[in-house]
């Protein structure tokens, strides 16, 4: 017989987080991390992978921060973590069953590795993927320039179904973090830092507080807007697609499992990938200093639909779930630009309606020079939002000694054009397509003012 | 652009999914679309009712751009 | 200072209009372009106060023209002023300063906006409610100025100096800290703040309502007079306009995926319908597999056909497509002007835009 658990009742969900470092990578057997440094067997990472009849090949490299390399087209980074908690699965209900609404979230530990990541690239899916150059004028723009890369470089059978292609890698660039992670950090863990992050009660229970915020702290929500578009615009909570579901709160640390994977490379600077879903800055700072110096109240997932009755709906859902926390102020965050502005308007709006503040974080498409409009909607009630940069401006990446993937795709990235090879290999290219330049979440310090 | 070509003289009907970003940039007559990735198509539906589908979509499109408006109006 | 420069002074050219020109007022402003030796009016100050920033600085000529005049010649003058400028081989120009003179500060703002893309820096000045602000501030840099000649010192110190930082080549990030009216263009900086740590911060104070500065103000929109209505469509002529990116079998103006910098115009002439076979979409900004597979979901010609015959509505046998996607609204604008202009050159009498 099975039931639903009570929901975690009083008691907050608590998850401790081990990071372990990682110094370097190299490929040898067994798998395994010795001081620092992650040796990979890749003959059995490959056989692992290749289980997928769709894959064709996989080739693996390896990509260091300062060395000459872009690696390019980009499909996902991912971050290998492992779960300690039994019956709680890292990338729940993506590698195995996991229904959030059939049991609460436990709580207990996770570890993961930290300084390096797992980067799938492959044969161009879409338009809209993009590259990180780990040194260069390019490298500034994102924190990937700064990581060990393990990149999986992946070809699929010759035939096969763009939505298949895209699940192909999305999937294998999971099966190989969590291969790394389960062989790597089963066990007793090596030396890294550790932190308990404690999240906001279930707005339900007894005791939990309403409208006045303990000891006068200010009551703040976050809103996490989800892209959820279609074929490679697509984005998962516990393996269900965004698109087909209805506005939720979640348990805030749930991402830290990779409770939300990315299917989308919507637009490689404001695309959300797994990475930056798993370390989302804005809920990792609203825990840590939760409880002192402000009540983080709770977190509601949204998806950001291509019908203007889903967007109406969804909206109208967020703003009464996130009101029903009670806070004084929400951050919201957007995923991807253009159609998914109108439900950023329409998200800001309706929480203000309550009488809710709102801040918003948005990138912008003001046009290379700058002189164009930003967003493609716009309310006035949002009078408080955080740039994260003109995805338009055009910056010039010399020719980089190593490419991994292909670069003859950069014509036609989202941000490049038949024009952005200069003489001499350079080429101009808008931040657009350099992955995680202009994230939404906001990892970056770029911004964007008026000249 | 509707506006820019109205602006011009000639009268234009918008048919677009996402009508609130066309209200917001200031097209006069809207026509509400199906869905962003097929605006007067439906994959869901057999061709016969999808081509019908399209057929009243530009129906209202007509209808619209026979219609005096004062400002924006969305023909639903 | 100028690269060309070395030991030999540095050579600005500086235009005025008729009064400043020494012609006469009002009533001289249909005076016609003529060039003077050296500086005259304002030139003089202009050349002190270079002087004074130990700037060895010589107004080579000033170029006279009438506001009027200019006002209703304007390519015609501009023809023959810029090249008579350019022959004066001049380091940097200088308009004005235009004060609230609406004709002056259009030319002036005119001549600078010229100059530029030719590789001469330029520099001239207005009062804000001068409609050359709005007109050139984009592209032009404008020193704030009074709205008369009693601010004519501030204006030139302010414009001196701006100009001594452009002879050397400066890249001038911020016109504000110059004392120019801001340009209305996003400049992309690194903040020293991570934005997730900016968006709680700005939070916080609009929770307790602290003042804050929102990072992107919100534009205003304007709205255009909507068409008269049609009476009958039996007869009229209608275009179809696409932005959800319908092109062409292998896309063959190579209009981007995002970013449109162009538009393509195509020819529908016998076409019953779109196929997979014949047409594609451009646009990266959704999944495309439903407009590959049958393009009249974004681009309805085969109702179109039908609807004709039953409508009685002449088709306009060209279709004009551009995407949609992340393409800046200048450049909608701009594709928008330049179709309209053809549509009515060739007698459409109506529109169907379709977006995705």
């Amino acid at each position: 017989m099975s039931y639903a658990k009570p929901h975690a009742g009083v008691q907050p969900v608590r998850h401790q987080w081990n990071r372990i470092p990682v110094s370097e990578i190299g490929f040898s057997s067994p798998t395994r991390l010795e001081n620092g440094k992650l040796f990979i067997h890749i003959d059995e990472l490959a056989e692992l992978l290749q289980s997928d009849p769709n894959i064709g090949d996989v080739r693996f490299e390896i990509a260091r921060p300062g060395e000459s390399v872009r690696i390019i087209p980009v499909k996902d980074v991912i971050e290998p973590r492992l779960s300690l908690i039994p019956g709680y699965p890292g990338f729940p209900g993506v590698l195995s069953a996991w229904d959030p609404d059939a049991g609460g979230v436990p709580s207990g530990e996770i570890a993961s590795l930290s300084g390096m990541v797992v980067t799938t690239v492959g044969s161009i899916v879409g338009f809209q993927e993009g590259l990180i150059d780990m040194s260069g004028p390019g490298a500034r723009y994102s924190l990937f320039s700064g990581k060990l890369h393990l990149v999986l470089d992946i070809t699929v059978k010759e035939g096969t179904k763009r939505h298949d292609h895209e699940k192909t890698v999305r999937m294998a660039g999971i099966k190989a973090s969590d291969y790394i992670a389960r062989s790597v950090l089963n066990g007793p863990l090596p030396s890294g830092s550790r932190e308990t992050l404690t999240n906001p009660e279930y707005p339900g229970s007894p005791g939990s507080p309403k409208r006045a915020g303990r000891n006068g702290l200010p009551r703040i929500a976050y809103l996490y807007m989800l892209q959820s578009q279609g074929l490679l615009h697509d984005t998962y909570y516990c393996g269900v697609d965004v698109k087909t579901m209805l506005p939720r709160r979640i348990v805030p640390t749930e991402v830290l499992f990779g409770a939300i994977v990315s299917g989308n490379c919507v637009s490689a600077c404001d695309k959300n990938t797994t990475y930056h879903q798993q370390n989302n800055p804005i809920i990792l700072e609203l825990l840590r200093r939760h409880g002192t110096d402000w009540d983080f109240v709770g977190c509601v997932i949204t998806n950001e639909n291509v019908t203007l009755g889903d967007k109406q709906r969804s909206s109208t859902l967020s703003a009464e779930l996130i009101a029903s926390l009670s806070p004084d102020g929400v951050i919201v965050s957007k995923e991807g630009f253009g159609n998914p502005d109108a439900d950023l308007m329409m998200n800001c709006s309706k929480i203000e309606a309550h009488g809710i503040k709102t801040v918003l974080l948005t990138d912008e498409f003001a046009g290379q020079d700058g002189a164009s409009q930003s967003l493609v909607d716009s309310h006035p009630k949002a009078d408080a939002i955080v740039s994260t940069g003109n995805a338009n401006e055009v910056i010039v990446l010399p020719p980089l000694e190593k490419v991994i993937g292909d670069d003859r795709v950069i014509t036609e990235l989202a941000g490049g054009s038949n024009k952005c090879r200069l003489p001499g290999g350079s080429v101009a290219i808008e931040l657009q397509a350099l992955i995680g330049s202009t994230n939404q979440l906001g990892f970056e310090r770029i911004s964007s003012r008026f000249k | 652009m509707a506006k820019e070509i109205e602006r011009a003289g000639i009268p234009v009907a918008h048919v677009c999914s996402i009508i609130t970003i066309s209200q917001t940039v200031g097209a006069n007559r809207i026509v509400p679309a199906v869905a962003i990735p097929h605006p007067l198509g439906n994959p869901k539906l057999p061709l016969a009712e999808e081509k019908e589908l399209r057929r009243n979509l530009l129906k209202k499109a007509f209808a619209a751009l026979q219609t005096p408006v004062e400002e924006q109006t969305v023909f639903s | 200072m100028a690269a060309t420069s070395r030991n030999r002074k540095t050579r600005i050219v500086h235009y005025v209009n008729q009064f400043f020109g020494g012609v006469g007022g009002e009533e001289k402003a249909d005076c016609e372009p003529f060039t003077i030796q050296g500086p005259q009016g304002p030139g003089r100050l202009l050349e002190k106060m270079f002087r004074e920033e130990n700037a060895d600085v010589e107004i080579v000529a000033t170029v006279v023209c009438g506001d009027s005049y200019f006002a209703d010649n304007q390519e015609k003058v501009l023809r023959e002023l810029i090249p008579a400028i350019q022959g004066h081989r001049p380091d940097l120009v200088v308009a004005g300063p235009a004060f609230n003179a609406g004709r002056y500060g259009m030319a002036c703002g005119a001549i600078c906006q010229v100059l530029e893309p030719l590789g001469i820096p330029s520099v001239t000045a207005m009062y804000k409610e001068n409609p050359g602000v709005d007109q050139y501030r984009k592209t032009v840099l404008i020193v704030e100025s009074a709205n008369n000649v009693t601010g004519m010192e501030d204006a030139v110190r302010k414009m001196v100096r701006l100009c001594i930082k452009r002879l050397r080549g400066e890249e001038i990030e911020f016109p504000k800290a110059e004392g120019c009216f801001e340009q209305g263009i996003r400049k992309n900086y690194f903040h020293e703040e991570p934005a997730y740590r900016r968006a709680i911060d700005m939070l916080l104070r609009k929770i307790h309502g602290e003042p804050f500065d929102t990072e992107y103000p919100i534009p205003f929109f304007d709205r255009v007079e909507p068409r008269p209505a049609l009476a009958d469509l039996k007869g009229i002529t209608i275009a179809l306009v696409t932005s959800g990116g319908i092109v062409p079998k292998g896309n063959p103006d190579h209009i981007e995926s995002s970013s449109a910098s162009k538009y393509g115009k195509y020819s529908l002439e016998g076409l019953e319908t779109l196929d997979a076979k014949t047409h594609q979409s451009a646009h990266g900004g959704y999944d495309n597999t439903y407009a590959n597979e049958d393009p009249n979901r974004v681009l309805p010609i085969d109702m179109m056909r039908e609807l004709e015959k039953e409508l009685g509505f002449k088709p306009h046998p060209w279709y004009y497509a551009t995407v949609g996607n992340g393409t800046s609204v200048d450049n909608a604008r701009k594709f928008a002007k330049e179709i309209a202009v053809e549509l009515i050159r060739d007698g459409v009498q109506a529109v169907i835009l379709t977006s995705t």
